[in-house]
């Protein structure tokens, strides 16, 4: 039996239907990282959880070698810098380009999520509202995509997936499991077909294909929300 | 005039009393990069401002040799790295620490500032849950401060210096020093936060910072003003 080695002090916590979690896995994956995962239980979450992750309680929790690392594009920054020898890199070397792929990671989880989240737990005019914001979001993230490929960029930062290919990519499930319990089009493939190319080339890389999660564990877990907060009370 | 030099040509777009404009001009004085301050109107953005930024149309948005970088953080690792020479380091060097520095950074920004605007905009009950949930997270800021290997016993969270998670909170100290005269309330306790009450003093008096945080006066005034808007009666129905 091999001694204890890098890849075995690796631990993520999580569970696998949760696009956060998924977005640290696809880094792990594309940087080759062994490590164990922990599967937690969203409805009766561990005491390695809440002791690890007393702030937020959330996951994925990410321990190497102890250190418990919090928040998932946290967690994939410190991966590509600890890391930092094994390919590929996961955000570019140019400062610029660093904070261009940051300001679309901080989009998609500042604004992208914020409104299709609104789409999921709204009714009526609110859900609306929230529609009309997603649409516009995606139509940015459209436009984004569409100036990349002018420069020859199949992805978000370049030839390969980067940071912000990994935020967005890993709601990919979540994003189409919410159009299919609220019968809503958030992603139109007439008026965004950058964003669709990009989609269908994440969604094949071989990799990316094994760690996407189970659609229909997501569509379980995103309908049952939406009955949660759209029963009683209104 | 001094030229642009090896530094290029670095311009701010933004705000004098504004809290995140603050965060960027502390990062470039620590750094003591020369640059070109234009003080917006909001009520009236600039061309310049809505190419810059034609995402958020907000401030700040530095430009750098024509380069626009937007989102105050963002744009504070952003000057660390371009500057990466140039002492001191806003950022740790190792990458754990780098990603505590971040999950505080960010935990400033996705808790604490929706609290404090909360405060900020809202009134009677509403106003008072913001104000509960703000001090809890200023509680949990004084507890990182005490127990966070890169700052306990130490003057800064960063360390012996002025860091990212000092900038991300400390450009918010005019804002929270006048939001609490403006509400009649305190949100930094001196008796149950020692430790972040100091810090926020020893930080505003800083160098770097002193020179640059937003006039007492003005906020408080902007604030007041705000406030009168937002919580004005509802029009009779």
């Amino acid at each position: 039996m091999e001694a204890c080695t890098e890849e075995e002090q690796v631990k993520l916590l999580g569970w696998l239907r949760s696009p956060f979690v998924t977005r640290v896995r696809i880094a792990l994956a594309l940087k080759g990282i062994q490590y164990q995962f922990i599967e937690d239980d969203a409805e009766n979450k561990s005491q390695l959880l809440l002791q690890s992750n007393p702030v937020h309680k959330k996951v994925p929790v990410f321990i190497h070698n102890g250190k418990i690392v919090c928040e998932s594009m946290i967690i994939v920054q410190y991966i590509d810098e600890t890391w930092d020898t094994k390919a590929p890199n996961l955000l570019p070397k140019d400062p610029y380009d660093r904070a261009i792929a940051r300001f679309w990671a901080a989009f998609v989880d500042d604004k992208l999520l914020l409104s299709i989240w609104g789409v999921l737990v709204g009714q009526g005019e609110k859900q609306q509202k929230a529609v009309e914001e997603s649409l516009a979001n995606f139509l940015l993230l459209d436009d984004a995509l569409r100036a990349s490929s002018c420069s020859g960029n199949a992805y978000f930062g370049g030839v390969e997936i980067g940071f912000a290919d990994i935020a967005l990519g890993g709601l990919l499930v979540t994003i189409k499991a919410i159009q299919k319990v609220t019968n809503t089009v958030l992603v139109d493939p007439q008026k965004m077909p950058h964003l669709c190319a990009w989609i269908d080339r994440f969604s094949e890389i071989d990799l990316v294909k094994g760690i996407l999660p189970d659609p229909v564990k997501v569509l379980e877990r995103v309908s049952s929300q939406r009955a949660k907060f759209t029963s009683a009370g209104n | 005039m001094k030229g642009s030099g090896e530094e290029g040509q670095v311009k701010l777009l933004g705000a004098s009393i504004s809290p995140f404009v603050a965060r960027v001009r502390i990062a470039l004085a620590l750094k003591g990069i020369h640059y070109q301050f234009v003080e917006e109107n909001l009520q009236n953005k600039s061309e310049l401002l809505l190419q810059s930024n034609p995402i958020h149309k907000k401030i700040p948005v530095l430009i750098h040799n024509g380069k626009p970088v937007c989102e105050s953080m963002i744009i504070v690792q952003y000057i660390e790295e371009a500057w990466g020479n140039k002492a001191p380091n806003l950022m740790p060097k190792d990458p754990y620490d780098r990603a505590i520095a971040r999950f505080w950074a960010a935990f400033v920004d996705d808790k604490l500032v929706p609290c404090l605007r909360g405060v900020f905009t809202s009134q009677g009950e509403q106003q008072e849950k913001a104000i509960q949930e703000s001090v809890a997270n200023f509680l949990i800021l004084e507890e990182a401060l005490r127990t966070n290997p890169c700052s306990s016993g130490k003057l800064y969270f960063g360390g012996d210096e002025i860091g990212f998670v000092d900038i991300a909170l400390g450009g918010l100290s005019g804002f929270v020093k006048a939001l609490q005269k403006a509400i009649s309330s305190v949100l930094i306790d001196e008796e149950k936060m020692p430790l972040l009450s100091a810090w926020m003093d020893r930080f505003c008096e800083a160098n770097g910072v002193k020179e640059v945080m937003p006039d007492p006066a003005k906020v408080l005034e902007f604030i007041s003003a705000m406030r009168v808007k937002f919580t004005s009666p509802p029009a009779a129905k």
